[in-house]
């Protein structure tokens, strides 16, 4: 057993870490007050490769695996949630969910652009009625001669208007005897007519991120565009999440992490009572249950990656690191917000933002409550991974690179 | 064009250095390229894509510290030399620049060699000029700016950046230039780079292999003391207006001889 990273891995994380801290760290506040994303975020992730990180080469990506996609995502997440939710929703939703699913052709021709940042991609499965209860989504897609022709509201969807194309989830036969087969997913071009959207403002937190809603009026998309068979959206839908619950998990570690540091330096400048008050036992006991989730959190979802790597069903092991790491951001981060008193209530720091953008992981990408009851099938021996008739790709240097 | 860019691996800027016993340590903080140098790569990298040629990346230091040259490697360098002997520890910059000019001449007809302005730990900034001397040739320090280099002349033109103002100077090829930071952002590494970096193998040269003797070093560190820790007293001025706010911030700066 080897708990060590590769210095490519080293490397990875030095590089993300960069860009995060030079080019968004120091706006990122005035970004989150405007609540406007920075224009130039998408294009500068996109021209460093970030966009396309964990996608082989011969589909326009950079060939890491997803170990990388993990340190890159901890790294983001460590300056702004934003940064992360950017990388959950174009490469996880989108982009893997391709090279999971996605059809020779599919690939050539959308995941291609996709991985290069040409043309950005978002997931479509909430909406206004259904979010955890996915099964009982309400949009429809009618088969119409070549096409099909999808009718329905997509909400909180992020990138909703930054992106090209969205991976979205449909009811195509309403008839089916159990709701969830009745599902199919299909690669939409957010640009086709019928197509509306726009931005939801007001958020608690990812206020620099962009989250919105889509529209469907009678938008007409080519049967090609189907990801998967007609019938199995849920299951395509749940292999999206598989990858964007892993980019969640290793985000809100990264989060832990911000919250760890700020807290570190503040309790050793701040004085009471005549000492630093990282000397305090109640704030040490803080520090140490930070320090503690952030290195747990950390396991959870590099063995997450680490199984990822191997193209071994993950399903429970990046819900599990998901939940963890969730949850624990947000605590940390609150705990972050009290070591720092009154100054951690402003946004003179960091630790306020911190604990807004920690408390949308615990809800988006599956809630936790979903996550919980996940982990109590599995440990009830209720729930088992079936084979899916296509599994997630294991990580191939030869192939790949 | 063959360029040598020297880099070095010096601890982490955000690190922080204690000194015990006139021993310095930097806990685990990781080792990186010195920040300068990253400029130096940025610019021979944009040269030897200009005029054709290829970048070779050198290094003084420990072999199992590898940090600074594959940073360079993975930032686009198409080589890198390593030297690596016990007998330099503890070298100042006369014995470094010995055993880099020799490294430089084994690696033979270079027409180019950058170095960052300083490095971060030691901050001498003498390395570019003394190596230059030993190598006989000009040295260019402060350069924010490659004007023309034309390798078929042997000359190459360079902005210096001072504070007092700005100098265009010509000079023959080679020569031996110190980059500053106003030349331009450096590159991040690419990922391609980066997998290339962590695969790549180099020479590791001993003195032997350069062929010289252990250079001696003309000075040492006898004493090494952090700087006295001052006690801040931070006071926060009030006011209504911003002028009276001004006001008395003047009067106190006044009373405290500051101005």
């Amino acid at each position: 057993m080897d708990f060590g990273l590769s210095e490519e891995h080293h490397m990875v994380q030095r590089m993300v870490r960069d860009f995060a801290v030079k080019e968004v760290a120091p706006t990122i506040q005035e970004q989150d007050r405007l609540g406007e994303m920075d224009p130039q975020v998408l294009p500068r992730m996109a021209e460093l490769g970030i966009l396309g990180i964990t996608i082989p080469l011969k589909y326009g990506g950079q060939g890491m695996d997803y170990i990388s996609l993990g340190l890159a995502c901890e790294e983001l997440e460590a300056v702004d949630t934003s940064l992360r939710v950017v990388i959950s929703v174009h490469n996880g939703l989108t982009c893997l969910t391709l090279l999971q699913w996605g059809t020779e052709e599919q690939k050539n021709k959308f995941l291609v652009p996709l991985a290069q940042g040409e043309k950005i991609g978002c997931g479509a499965f909430t909406e206004p009625g259904a979010g955890s209860d996915l099964s009982h989504l309400q949009t429809t897609g009618k088969i119409d001669g070549s096409c099909y022709i999808l009718n329905g509201e997509k909400m909180w969807i992020s990138l909703a208007t930054a992106a090209d194309y969205a991976v979205v989830t449909v009811r195509t036969n309403p008839k089916a005897s159990k709701a969830y087969q009745g599902l199919s997913t299909f690669l939409v071009d957010l640009h086709s007519p019928g197509i509306s959207r726009g931005d939801l403002h007001g958020k608690l937190g990812v206020r620099a991120g962009s989250t919105g809603w889509i529209a469907f009026q009678d938008v007409r998309v080519p049967a090609e565009n189907m990801i998967g068979k007609e019938g199995e959206g849920f299951k395509v839908t749940m292999s999206a999440f598989d990858s964007g619950r892993y980019t969640v998990a290793a985000g809100a570690t990264g989060l832990i992490g911000a919250a760890l540091d700020a807290s570190k330096t503040y309790a050793d400048q701040r004085k009471a009572f005549g000492e630093k008050i990282s000397d305090l036992q109640l704030i040490k006991a803080k520090i140490a249950r930070m320090s503690l989730d952030y290195q747990a959190a950390r396991l959870l979802y590099l063995k997450a990656g680490w199984m990822k790597n191997k193209g071994l069903r993950n399903t429970r092991e990046t819900s599990a690191a998901k939940w963890y790491a969730t949850e624990a951001s947000f605590q940390a981060a609150s705990e972050a917000v009290q070591i720092h008193g009154a100054y951690g209530y402003s946004d003179e720091y960091p630790v306020e933002r911190y604990l807004r953008n920690a408390k949308g992981a615990m809800i988006y990408e599956g809630s936790n409550e979903i996550q919980s009851l996940i982990q109590a099938d599995y440990a009830l021996e209720r729930r088992q991974d079936k084979k899916l008739r296509k599994e997630s790709p294991p990580y191939d240097h030869e192939s790949w690179t | 064009m063959k360029i040598i860019v020297c880099v070095k691996q010096v601890p982490d800027t955000a690190a922080t250095m204690e000194v015990e016993n006139g021993n310095i340590s930097w806990g685990d903080a990781p080792l990186i390229i010195n920040p300068w140098d990253e400029f130096a790569v940025e610019a021979a990298l944009n040269l030897a894509a200009d005029q054709g040629g290829e970048v070779t990346a050198l290094c003084l230091g420990k072999e199992e510290e590898t940090e600074a040259i594959k940073h360079a490697l993975a930032m686009g360098a198409d080589a890198a030399v390593l030297v690596s002997d016990p007998a330099l520890k503890g070298s100042d910059t006369v014995a470094a620049s010995k055993v880099l000019a020799a490294a430089i001449t084994k690696i033979g007809e270079v027409d180019l060699v950058l170095f960052g302005q300083q490095s971060v730990d030691t901050d001498t900034g003498l390395l570019p000029v003394q190596v230059a001397r030993l190598l006989k040739w000009p040295s260019l320090t402060l350069v924010s700016k490659f004007k023309e280099v034309t390798p078929a002349e042997g000359s190459l033109q360079v902005i210096r950046s001072m504070e007092e103002g700005n100098q265009v100077i010509k000079s023959r090829l080679p020569a031996v230039v110190s980059v500053t930071k106003d030349y331009g952002e450096p590159r991040y590494p690419s990922f391609m780079g980066i997998r290339k970096a962590s695969k790549a193998e180099y020479p590791v040269w001993t003195l032997t292999d350069l062929g010289i003797d252990p250079p001696s070093s003309s000075i040492s560190w006898p004493e090494v003391n952090k700087p006295v820790e001052k006690e801040i007293v931070t006071e926060i001025i009030d006011g209504d207006t911003p002028e009276e706010k001004a006001k008395t911030l003047v009067e106190k700066l006044i009373a405290e001889k500051v101005l």
